[in-house]
């Protein structure tokens, strides 16, 4: 069961990851396309292949695989499914601190500046989230934290590009708050890659743990779970994915909700399987929405952040009202 | 009530001034537009322009800086501008409509300037800036300076090299626009107007790499750090320049419709002998 879903999904990000190198309004055709890709043969081909589209489609397996396994973990351990990086201001924190390190000049200052800034932006996001809303913390707890984080954090960022001196910047604030990939680099992917795929390593290895605190948390330690551990694994696996990924493209909302709620009833509520499933489901999300906002508005930048929520926050609401139908908020 | 009187005879005082200096030349003018502030600088009698705006000062965008230092700046706000009494106000085009009406009800003349998108633009808008400060002759002899120097400088080519115009977010200029014909007048083509742009918009760098310009000319980058402007220096635009196109930068002097863009089209000129 869980095998065969793991392996569609991977079909799913390749042909998709195919696809997001195909679309683009260089009109290229496939042929060529992939022929420059690989042979480097035609100088314009070749840097809009190799520069502009690769980069791209990695970003948003990168991404998109971060936000869903984000939010599969943290859902692990609240055990609340409306836990979600986006929506308690995990995000919006690593946005701060990622605009934080670009208009002090610290990003152009020391290349691991901006991840490491954004990254810090997402611990402190956490750690007040968890603080507030723990294990024990209910559902109304958490979705009220998580409100006044990103509230807080999204005030700050327009705050400090308001007072940039660059003319541009106040205008990038929808970008900080919806997401793009337009435009990005291999600079970019060399500077996510590494913490996205540390945080992935360390977050996917908990999968039994996060099997055991099914049982709930008396149960987890008797099975040998160290809850301070996994917390302190936990904050820093999330925030080092969260960050990296917001840093290079934003803030990108409900891919961590929307991914694991599909794939959960798949995999039997087994966390262990539902970890690698939601980074592969988020990788399969992003990659949609990103040639979806190529292919609506080709000569615009949509925000990728637009089309997740369109389909996330009826989402969201079908979630709350469940919840509390259940008696639990 | 009270208040009422008092605001009549207010707009009552305010109209016998304002018709008793509408007589002459207008003696106390503030131009609130960097382009209307080079226009006026240029033409304005010795103390006839009272302040120009905050932006003539940054050195990032302003031609006149020398002379834009010696003058009183404002930041174009309607209180501000009003507190200066002036007699006329320049300003632009797309100078914010709240500022301009409020102005305009105080009874203060407010004339909003046109865009400047054309070369032969020029001498009409120095002309409208000399007729409205009643420096008709200075303005004359203005024109007949660019006239002359423009024709100096026009070159027409059987294969002109083909240029790319390039500032932050993608964006660039194609056909009807000042920084067009700029460009054609020293002798290149514009890859904006081959892929049928008209006016300022985006071009995707997808499709301006498609289209290997010989030169690309990109938007000077400003202070402080933006996203905006990481095109500019995006891995594929390099790659286009080390391997393919030159690479010039378009700086203060292709903003505005002034005799300034003389100096844009010379450097750009000077640019074929090297390549």
């Amino acid at each position: 069961m869980g095998r065969g879903l793991v392996a569609g999904l991977l079909a799913l990000v390749a042909g998709l990851f195919a696809a997001s190198l195909l679309v683009g309004p260089a009109g290229l055709a496939p042929v060529q396309a992939l022929s420059a890709l690989i042979w480097g043969d035609a100088l314009a081909e070749t840097l809009v292949m190799r520069e502009i589209r690769l980069p791209r489609a990695i970003l948003a397996v990168l991404v998109g695989a971060a936000l869903g396994l984000a939010g599969a973990a943290m859902q692990g351990y609240l055990r609340n499914p409306l836990a979600e990086p986006g929506l308690i201001g995990v995000s919006g924190s690593a946005a701060l601190g990622a605009v934080l390190a670009l208009q002090t000049g610290l990003a152009a200052a020391h290349v691991l500046a901006l991840p490491f800034a954004a990254l810090s932006g997402a611990v402190l996001a956490v750690l007040i989230i968890l603080a507030l809303a723990g294990p024990r913390g209910g559902s109304i707890t958490l979705i009220l934290a998580g409100i006044a984080v990103s509230a807080l954090a999204g005030a700050l960022t327009s705050l400090v590009l308001n007072l940039s001196p660059n003319p541009f910047a106040a205008s990038e604030i929808v970008f900080w708050m919806m997401g793009s990939l337009q435009d990005r680099s291999m600079t970019h992917v060399w500077l996510a890659a590494p913490f996205i795929g540390l945080g992935a390593v360390v977050l996917l290895a908990q999968g039994r743990k996060f099997d055991a605190l099914t049982l709930g948390e008396d149960a987890a330690v008797s099975m040998g779970v160290h809850l301070g551990r996994l917390r302190l694994t936990l904050v820093l696996g999330v925030a080092s994915m969260v960050g990296a990924a917001t840093a290079v493209a934003g803030a990108i909302g409900f891919v961590g909700l929307v991914v694991p709620h599909i794939l959960r009833p798949l995999v039997g509520a087994r966390p262990s399987v539902l970890l690698p499933a939601s980074a592969l489901g988020g990788a399969v999300l992003v990659l949609m929405a990103d040639i979806a906002v190529r292919v609506i508005l080709p000569t615009r930048d949509l925000k990728l952040g637009v089309l997740t929520a369109i389909v996330g926050a009826p989402l969201f609401l079908h979630l709350i009202y469940k919840t509390r139908a259940q008696g639990q908020l | 009530m009270a208040l009422r009187r008092a605001s009549s005879s207010l707009a009552a005082a305010l109209a016998i001034w304002a018709g008793a200096v509408g007589a002459g030349p207008p003696e106390r003018v503030v131009s609130i537009n960097l382009c209307t502030d080079q226009l006026a600088m240029m033409l304005a009698a010795p103390g006839q322009l009272v302040s120009i705006s905050r932006i003539s000062q940054d050195p990032n965008v302003s031609v006149m800086l020398e002379q834009a230092l010696g003058y009183p700046i404002n930041s174009g706000q309607g209180e501000e501008v009003f507190r200066l009494q002036p007699d006329l106000v320049l300003a632009g085009q797309f100078t914010s409509s709240y500022t301009v009406g409020l102005l305009r009800r105080l009874g203060v003349e407010v004339v909003q300037l046109p865009i400047v998108s054309s070369l032969d633009a020029i001498p009409d808008a120095i002309r409208e800036v000399g007729h409205l400060l009643g420096q008709h002759v200075q303005a004359e002899a203005v024109i007949a300076d660019f006239t002359a120097d423009l024709a100096g400088l026009q070159q027409a080519r059987d294969t002109p090299p083909r240029a790319a115009l390039h500032y932050a977010n993608n964006y660039t200029s194609g056909e009807n626009s000042l920084a067009h014909e700029i460009l054609t007048a020293a002798g290149f083509a514009n890859i904006a107007a081959e892929a049928g742009l008209s006016g300022g918009g985006t071009l995707a760098m997808e499709r301006l790499i498609m289209l290997m310009p010989d030169l690309v000319i990109s938007g000077q980058p400003y202070p402080g750090a933006s996203r905006s402007e990481e095109v500019l220096r995006h891995p594929a635009m390099r790659g286009l320049r080390d391997r393919h196109a030159g690479h010039a930068l378009a700086d203060a002097e292709w903003v505005c419709g002034t005799p300034a863009v003389l100096r844009a089209i010379a450097r750009l000129a000077d640019l074929h002998e090297g390549g």
